[in-house]
């Protein structure tokens, strides 16, 4: 359960970071009257929707957080047996990597007002993430194909379970992509567009963060980062 | 005295970007309703309707405990089937949605002085897909084999073999796929009261002026945002085990004679996985109430709370400590026995700041004017029935006294008491407190009264003769307690004693019920502020408050949310919307 | 007023009631007289503590309830009555913990000279096995559960060849010797629970944990389960039988060894061990009750 409390503890981090900035160690019995002194204080300056959309990563973070906990915890029982990647899984991260990029040149080309660069932005983003996910059940494919069923072996399992799970994230992201996409087309307002592209950019970066490390757990990389770690502390 | 006057830069109190949803017809007014206070109307009826299924099958059970062998429809494979839908029922679809769907929706945006939640839209989802779990759960009820019987906690591998009612037929597929439902729901309606409490509050309402009501849905809904994860994932993973055939929680079996295929799962993983959000699970269920009851006893004894800061500070600290105690539910479970010192200690150390909450609570009572209205009743109830459970669970959580006393009727009594009676006495408190602001009504008095003296001493009388029980070695779940030597001819009819009072508290809820009803048309009128309280719910200019909350401008708030009784001023409390400043000067203690 | 009287009687109630009621723990049969020392001081502590909070709050409710022109004080907190309270609690939490902690290392520490006995549930019932005159008990595997191994010892291990096996019968042993219980499971989880010998400990399919205790007066005790394991989960009792050492080494030369019950003539003695049914006696009855 290490890794889910190592990300408890920088949730940890940031919520204490906030809870600095709220005076609790202010006596609001003694303090009457507008508080414009502290207002400064109050409310975050970032839109609602973003501090909405990064509680949410928060949530899916904990998920995946947990998951590589049981991973780590499954992986310790002799009957395990690593299996290989795919090639194919290296292809796929360069997709992603790449609908990444298009989101952010979106974002700023939303930020500068020009249209057109977004739309192109959102579709290239919105092709190469269903072109990763086409690569993810080709890879799943291959897999089965050469023997490498779900429930034949736990580190099978959990690929499966993990991978999937990253997919149907994905997924969910396309159905926001596609409404952002629909408005940058229809005439949305400019700041609505901008702020909905923006949202579309933070998760696709953060969807991305999550691939690259459970691809380091999948391969694993993170068990030997792991192990260095727990060498480096006894 | 700090006077502060209004200066630049004062951000608006309306919540930018945000639009106020309007309802266009009777169906997205009523129904669809993006509008958080019927959310809350729908998740409370929701709650409560499903908790009435619980009540029953309680009842059922009891029927069987106290009278055993006289009813034999109660089978042992229907006994575990209801305990099972009891434990879960109760924990997550009634207590979580009632205190974060019910009191959460229609609390938070009125105790913050906002117009509504900050993403109506995901919070009527949020109804809808709890509304599903729901029905997929009682859906159970009527699959062939009937739900599960595998006990609240799920352990594999019995959940989902055939030894267990349920474990092979569709009852543990429906209860993990409701489950997993239940977290997509609740994940969406969590985002909005976090990001209300965050964003939405209005000009002037600071974190320290808060009621601590918010402050304890606030703290728990976070918990709860990072606590059901750990649920879903060892739910997804169960449900692959059970339907196909991974052995993520399964090790080799050789079940009845016959070797399952499946290997080398860890049983202890799922408990951990469990536990780790079980035991926040206690508190998120708890911290809402400590909230609420700080508030009903504040405003019934017109006095401030004691140490408000202390008590924000309690809150955040047992929130963040309940993530560190899981594995004190597995002290007996065969994890490796040196973790027992760790968690011991960091239970006890729990007990230090809740300990300061009761202290506080009582503190409060000390020098105030306790009006002894029906909420204050309640309170004080919950303050003995919580202190009495929460010293029983010093027994639990101390890793050497847990050994004897785990698994036993002491459990069952120390979590009814302490997760059971004391938080759903302090939702009759809120729901007596809250009625006429809901309805424009008082509830009637008579009955009210009636059902609080048969609740409060009816549930004390089932609880704490039932921890002796649990002294004497009696286990709990148990479908019959025939033919054990421990069981004394005397604890016989202990056990008939409890299951008499069962019903006679249980028949206490239906008066109550009857009264939710008939007090919406013949209750007495309450008026816009009938408990004369400050917090900011109270001083909406419609009763019931009309969509959007506040009429045309939001409130402005300047001063926190307890001036009760302050020397100088001319009423005993002060409205936190009203400006000015009053009582003599107030030097820093 | 009422209010207040009901919250003394509550105490008062509650406290004559631990005193008075018949219902209290079974007489101990076993070491662990600490466990119940430690549940005595827990007794003492939160009690004093109930009664303090209850008895207090009652006072407030008679003193402090409303009367015309009544007026509540005006104390936003007490940093140092604050202060004092969380000291006296954190005192009384230590004075819980440290004599608890010190308990659990005992419990977790086996001493040396116990003998292993092993434990085996299975739904629903339970088996024993003991090492033979090698002092060790062999390997064992779920997968080499079979009709005529229900134990699953693994047949190559020599150090199994001459353990005892007790299969769904009662287990005996000496008074005043230590024993280590290996607690194993080959289908669920279960959990070996005696009353008497206050311990107990789940047992978990795919690995083996323990616990110790020294018996300390012979007698017959019943064993329970402590953890759901389907629906015949309240009929899996068991016995065991608290020895003199004589008795003991008596009822020892009766019980047949593994490589005994594994030589195919010797089947038919199996069969006539008493209770050997017993699993699957709950199951026709669970069967009846369903079909009922």
């Amino acid at each position: 359960m290490s890794v889910i409390l190592v990300f408890l503890l920088v949730i940890a981090g940031f919520a204490g970071w906030w809870l600095s900035h709220q005076r609790l160690m202010g006596k609001p019995w003694l303090e009457q009257g507008l508080a414009s002194d502290f207002v400064a204080f109050d409310r975050s300056a970032l839109p609602t929707a973003k501090i909405g959309l990064g509680v949410f990563l928060a949530v899916v973070g904990c998920l995946f957080a947990l998951f590589t906990s049981a991973y780590f915890m499954r992986m310790t029982v002799s009957d395990w047996q690593p299996l290989p990647l795919p090639r194919l899984l290296w292809f796929n991260t360069g997709v992603l990597i790449l609908s990444s990029v298009a989101l952010q040149c979106a974002s700023v080309a939303a930020r500068r007002g020009q249209v057109d660069m977004v739309r192109l932005g959102l579709v290239t983003a919105g092709l190469t993430a269903l072109a990763f996910l086409i690569g993810q059940l080709m890879a799943w494919r291959q897999l089965t194909d050469d023997g490498y069923l779900l429930s034949s072996n736990p580190a099978n399992s959990f690929f499966y379970l993990i991978t999937g799970m990253h997919g149907l994230h994905i997924l969910g992201g396309l159905v926001g992509l596609g409404r952002t996409t629909a408005g940058a087309w229809n005439g949305a307002r400019p700041e609505r567009l901008r702020l909905s592209v923006e949202l579309c950019a933070m998760y696709w970066h953060f969807l991305l963060f999550v691939w690259l490390a459970i691809f380091a757990l999948l391969a694993g990389w993170a068990a030997t980062f792991v192990d260095i770690c727990q060498r480096l502390l006894t | 005295m700090v006077d502060i006057t209004p200066a630049d830069g004062i951000p608006p109190a309306e919540v930018a970007e945000v639009e106020l949803y309007h309802p266009r017809s009777w169906w997205t007014k009523y129904v669809f309703s993006q509008d958080a206070k019927v959310i809350a109307i729908q998740y409370s009826a929701t709650a409560t309707g499903i908790g009435l299924v619980a009540l029953v099958l309680s009842w059922l059970m009891r029927l069987q405990l106290g009278f055993p062998g006289t009813f034999d429809f109660i089978t042992p494979e229907a006994y575990y089937q209801f305990i099972t839908m009891h434990g879960m029922i109760m924990v997550i679809y009634l207590l979580t949605a009632l205190f974060l769907g019910g009191f959460g929706n229609y609390l938070i945006p009125l105790m913050v002085g906002a117009r509504d939640m900050v993403f109506p839209y995901v919070n009527m989802l949020s109804y809808w897909i709890y509304l599903l779990a729901v029905l997929v759960l009682v859906s159970g009820f009527f699959a062939p084999g009937g739900p599960t019987g595998a006990g609240w906690t799920l352990y594999p591998p019995q959940a989902i073999l055939s030894g267990t009612p349920g474990g092979q037929g569709w009852g543990i597929i429906l209860m993990l796929s409701s489950l997993i439902l239940f977290i997509i729901g609740f994940t969406m309606g969590g985002l909005n009261y976090v990001v209300t409490v965050l964003q939405g509050r209005t000009r002037g309402m600071t974190m320290m002026r808060l009621p601590l009501t918010v402050w304890g849905i606030f703290t728990a809904t976070v918990m709860a945002l990072l606590a059901f994860p750990a649920l879903f994932v060892a739910s997804v993973m169960m449900l692959l085990d059970r339907a196909l055939g991974t052995s993520f929680f399964m090790p080799a079996i050789s079940e009845m004679g016959e070797q399952l295929p499946h290997n080398g799962g860890s049983p202890i993983l799922f408990q951990h996985l469990f536990w780790f959000f079980g035991h926040p699970e206690v508190y998120i269920v708890a911290l809402p109430a400590f909230g609420i009851v700080s508030d009903l006893i504040s405003t019934h004894a017109r006095k401030n709370i004691f140490g408000y800061r202390m008590m924000v500070w309690a809150i955040v600290g047992i929130g963040a400590l309940s993530f560190v105690v899981w594995a004190h539910h597995m002290y007996v479970s065969g994890m490796h026995p040196y973790f027992g010192f760790f968690f011991a200690t960091t239970t006890l150390i729990i007990a230090i700041p809740t300990a300061i909450k009761v202290y506080n609570w009582v503190l409060t009572l000390w020098r105030g004017d306790i009006h002894l209205t029906i909420p204050m009743l309640f309170a004080l109830a919950f303050i003995v029935t919580f202190v009495n459970g929460g010293l029983t669970g010093l027994f639990l959580g101390n890793v050497v006294v847990d050994v004897p006393l785990s698994d036993t009727m002491f459990v069952v009594a120390h979590f009814h008491m302490v997760m059971g009676v004391a938080p759903i006495l302090v939702v009759f408190g809120a729901i007596y407190h809250w009625y006429p602001k809901v309805t424009g009504r008082m509830l009637n008095e008579m009955l009210g009264r009636f059902h609080f003296w048969v609740t409060f001493l009816g549930a004390y009388l089932i609880f704490f003769p039932m921890h002796y029980l649990g002294l004497m070695g009696v286990p709990r779940r148990y479908a019959e307690l025939t033919d054990m030597t421990i069981m004394t001819e005397s604890a016989h009819h202990l056990n008939s004693f409890i299951s008499i009072m069962a019903f006679i508290v249980g028949f206490a809820q239906m008066v109550f019920l009857f009264n939710l009803i008939w007090s919406i048309r013949h209750g007495r009128e309450a008026g816009g502020n009938p408990w004369r309280a400050t917090t900011l719910e109270w001083q909406t200019p419609h009763t019931p408050p009309a969509h959007g909350n506040f009429g045309k401008d939001l409130p402005i708030v300047y001063r926190w949310a307890y001036d009760y009784s302050v020397p100088g001023a001319k009423e005993d409390f002060i409205p936190q919307n009203m400006p000015g400043s009053f009582g003599p000067s107030r030097e820093p203690a | 007023m009422a209010v207040a009287l009901v919250l003394v009687l509550i105490v008062v109630g509650s406290v004559l009631f631990h005193l008075l009621s018949p219902w209290w723990w079974t007489p101990i049969a076993s070491n662990w007289a600490y466990i119940d020392n430690t549940i005595i001081i827990t007794f003492w502590i939160t009690g004093i503590v109930f009664a303090a909070v209850v008895l207090f709050m009652a006072y407030c409710v008679f003193r402090f309830r409303h009367r015309e022109a009544n007026r509540a004080a005006y104390e936003p907190e007490n940093k140092r009555l604050e202060s004092w309270l969380t000291i006296v609690t954190a005192v009384g939490v230590t004075a819980l913990l440290v004599p608890g902690l010190f308990v659990w290392s005992r419990f977790v520490n086996v001493p040396s000279d116990a003998t292993d006995v092993e434990v085996v549930g299975q739904q629903w019932q339970w088996s024993f096995r003991l090492p033979g005159k090698d002092g060790k008990l062999g390997t064992s595997d779920t997968r080499d559960v079979s009709a005529d191994n229900p134990l699953g010892v693994i047949g190559g291990d020599p150090n199994g060849q001459d353990d005892v096996v007790v299969e769904a019968a009662d287990l005996h042993l000496p008074v005043g010797k230590p024993v280590k219980m290996l607690l194993r499971s080959i289908d669920v989880l279960h959990d070996f629970y005696i009353p008497e010998f206050r311990a107990k400990m789940d047992m978990i399919p795919g690995s083996v944990t323990y616990f110790w205790f020294t018996p300390t007066r012979t007698g017959t005790f019943q064993v329970l389960c402590a953890e759901l394991c389907g629906q015949g989960h309240p009929l899996m009792h068991g016995v065991v039988v608290v020895d003199t050492q004589q008795d003991y080494v008596a009822w020892l030369g009766q019980q047949q060894t593994f490589a005994q019950l594994s030589a195919p003539q010797q089947t038919g003695s199996v069969e006539q061990a008493p209770g050997k049914t017993t699993g699957l006696k709950i199951a026709a009855k669970l069967e009846t009750a369903g079909a009922r």
